[in-house]
């Protein structure tokens, strides 16, 4: 009995010094060495993977960056210019100041402006149904309502509006990681500048279909009438398919054309009421 | 695999649903065109067809007004004499808006050269290569519901030759009496047919397969075809998805469609009863596809039966003369209640693949809540293919779309057995379907680049 017992611990601490001393060696001979600076960028970047920078989480963006030779093409829109700032510090490397955007729904088919024709009852997914039909309403190219956007992101940003049906952003919560630019399965969700005091304007409405049909479908709908385009003195605005888009990086905020769309497609974001041109289009029906 | 009752079936899965063929009774009717038809230039598979005709043209019923697009296509025809009014993008049975021609019915006049007498013609004139042609510009489809071009199907690839032809008269959807209907009353028609497909194939063998719950067809038929050489008639156990083409022909013959394959590998073509049907009339009356028999059934619809329905008819016309849309409607569905979609309005034309339209009742209508797996793998019994349903379910809801796809979910036919058995009423189908239609844009984004 003893015997037994006494061999056991023998053998067993034998085999483990052993072991611990061949492994010593090898983790030696093998051992990789990492530069510090990795550790050291991830712990200032947030650390939420949520693979806005392109990167398949934190870890590999730090990596990226200590590879790289400038940050022409590195930016974390989570971290921010902060973060960035503070990633330069570390790494020594010069950082530009960049644009910062903000995530905006080109759809402004609300329950009052886009009546919902027919009733889905199976799964709630957006991506489900855009590959089933049309959707609940006529517009095949608008918000579904079933909120893809609002599971894929990480900050609790987005919100589905009880009384619009569509989702809402809020501002201080998103950090233009362009997830829910993904999960869209209509591709409703761009990333804008966030624009002076966090003011901007952009064409709420992706439906390229002419302009009757649309109108048909959508009250608040992009018709493709062209009143905006000629209005606006900065080449900013653009036709194609029926359909306005303003460019942001052109776009000086003047808002003439906010006045001059006959269906109220183009939104203005926080200027206050009294300054408000799109409170004063008569077209308009803000819901 | 013989069962004990001796007949034949496919081995694996499948379920039986209640059969409720209201209108099995009904003969089929033949209803006068609407005033508007709505004619989409895709109802078949493959390429859409290319409108010939202009806003403000004459048509005569027959007249080709969009030519096949390549080979995988086929023409589209004016299905009543009047003007074009209108070419654009309308809603069709699909869901989505696509591109159609729109018909103002002014009168009825036939193009020239068309027999509309209904005296049977038996003598087959035509050689193979020429029906083939004749089908081609009759645009003939598959008319079970996967419209497939019917000259694609009878022109097999070089290296590949058919033994056998099957036709199925399956018709294991529940409501749907279309198939029967025409077995019943067009028999002699129907068996003509069927001779002109085995001289297009160059087979000599052809066998039909029946349902057993239909048992006047199979006694109807298996008289008429007592004295023609080759046509045999095969009853078939009642299981669902018999009529799906894989598992015909597993049930008949007992060859199995390798994945990724068709029919013609195992040396057979499968052809539905209403395409032989409209072989005969293309072939012997030079009648092209302009009207198909269609199914409008529903419990509280007042008047379920089957009609001769013009392509391109609106439905909610063939529910007007089915007695109206009843008050307790809760879904309009196109095709039969395992396979169909729910229509978002009933405004859609019927087109060449509609075998039925059901106005289902709320209390059948609806979607009961789905709570969580309980790992009791009905889905997998019940799989006629023999996949794990929950399993593509979990990798297509986590995005493990290449997993899935080594779980052969591209041969899933989309039965709808898993969600049918599914005692969590776990929406299966939906997930598989939109883990295929994910991996089919894969694979041809990857064949672009």
């Amino acid at each position: 009995m003893m015997y037994t017992v006494f061999t056991s611990i023998v053998l067993l601490s034998v085999t483990g010094i052993l072991s611990g001393v061949i492994l010593f060696f090898v983790a030696k001979k093998f051992q990789i060495t990492e530069d510090p600076r990795i550790d050291a960028v991830e712990s200032v970047l947030p650390g939420v993977n949520c693979g806005g920078c392109g990167y398949p989480g934190c870890r590999k963006f730090a990596e990226a960056c200590v590879r790289a030779q400038d940050f022409d093409k590195l930016f974390c829109p989570v971290g921010g210019n902060k973060g960035m700032v503070e990633v330069s510090k570390i790494l020594g490397l010069e950082v530009a100041e960049k644009e910062v955007k903000i995530a905006v729904v080109r759809c402004n088919g609300s329950l009052k402006n886009r009546p919902r024709i027919n009733e889905y009852d199976g799964q709630a997914r957006c991506k489900i149904v855009h590959n089933l039909y049309t959707g609940e309403t006529g517009c095949s190219f608008g918000c579904l309502g079933l909120g893809d956007c609002v599971r894929v992101c990480k900050f609790g940003a987005i919100e589905i509006d009880e009384q619009t049906q569509l989702p809402m952003i809020d501002e201080e919560k998103c950090t233009s990681c362009g997830a829910c630019v993904k999960a869209c399965p209509r591709f409703l969700i761009e990333l804008r500048y966030r624009g002076k005091n966090h003011q901007r304007i952009f064409v709420a409405c992706s439906n390229p279909e002419k302009g009757n049909i649309a109108r048909k479908n959508c009250s608040a709908a992009c018709i493709g009438c062209g009143k905006c385009f000629k209005v606006c003195s900065f080449d900013a605005i653009k036709i194609g398919e029926n359909l306005a888009y303003i460019n942001y990086k052109k776009c000086t905020l003047c808002r003439k054309c906010v006045n001059e769309c006959p269906t109220g497609a183009i939104h203005e974001i926080n200027f206050n009421l009294v300054r408000s041109r799109q409170a004063q289009n008569p077209n308009v029906s803000i819901v | 695999m013989k069962i004990f009752n001796g007949l034949a079936s496919f081995p694996r899965g499948g379920v039986h649903p209640q059969e409720l063929k209201l209108s099995a009774n009904r003969p089929i009717e033949f209803l006068s065109p609407p005033r508007i038809v709505t004619i989409p230039v895709s109802q078949h598979f493959g390429a859409p067809a290319k409108p010939i005709v202009k806003v403000g043209d004459k048509v005569k019923i027959g007249q080709v007004i969009a030519e096949a697009n390549g080979f995988v296509s086929t023409h589209i025809h004016a299905t009543v004499s009047g003007t074009v009014t209108k070419i654009e993008m309308c809603m069709d049975m699909s869901g989505y808006k696509r591109l159609a021609i729109i018909l103002n019915a002014e009168g009825e006049e036939w193009l020239e050269g068309i027999d509309l007498s209904r005296t049977l013609k038996a003598e087959i004139i035509l050689t193979g290569p020429q029906i083939i042609k004749k089908v081609q510009q009759d645009g003939l489809v598959g008319l079970g519901g996967a419209t497939f071009p019917l000259h694609v199907k009878l022109s097999p690839p070089q290296g590949k030759h058919a033994d056998v032809l099957l036709i199925n008269g399956v018709e294991c959807e529940p409501y749907l009496t279309a198939d029967h209907r025409l077995m019943l009353e067009k028999g002699p028609e129907i068996i003509v047919g069927i001779q002109i497909l085995m001289k297009a194939l160059n087979v000599s063998k052809a066998m039909i397969g029946i349902e057993a719950n239909k048992t006047d067809a199979i006694d109807h038929l298996s008289k008429l075809t007592k004295d023609t050489p080759g046509i045999k008639v095969v009853t078939l156990k009642v299981k669902y998805p018999q009529g799906a083409e894989k598992q015909l022909i597993e049930a008949i013959i007992k060859r199995q469609v390798p994945i990724g394959g068709l029919p013609i590998d195992v040396g057979c073509v499968v052809q539905n009863i209403g395409t032989a049907f409209a072989v005969y009339e293309s072939i012997q009356k030079n009648k092209p596809l302009v009207e198909r028999v269609v199914t409008v059934a529903g419990e509280s619809l007042n008047r379920s039966s089957n009609f001769l329905v013009r392509i391109g008819t609106p439905v909610s016309y063939l529910i007007e003369v089915a007695g109206g849309l009843p008050e307790d409607t809760g879904k309009i569905i196109g095709g039969g209640p395992m396979m169909g979609k729910a229509l978002n309005t009933p405004e859609v034309p019927v087109v060449k693949g509609t075998s039925g339209i059901l106005v289902l009742p709320r209390m059948y209508a609806k979607r009961d809540p789905v709570l969580p797996c309980i790992r009791c793998a009905r889905c997998v019994s019940h799989c006629p293919l023999g996949l794990e349903p929950y399993l593509l379910m979990n990798l297509v809801e986590k995005g493990m779309s290449e997993e899935a796809d080594r779980e052969a979910i591209m041969n899933c036919c989309e039965c709808g057995s898993c969600a049918y058995v599914c005692p969590a009423k776990r929406p299966l189908l939906d997930s598989i379907r939109l883990g295929k239609s994910f991996i089919a844009q894969q694979r041809k984004e990857k064949a672009k680049t």
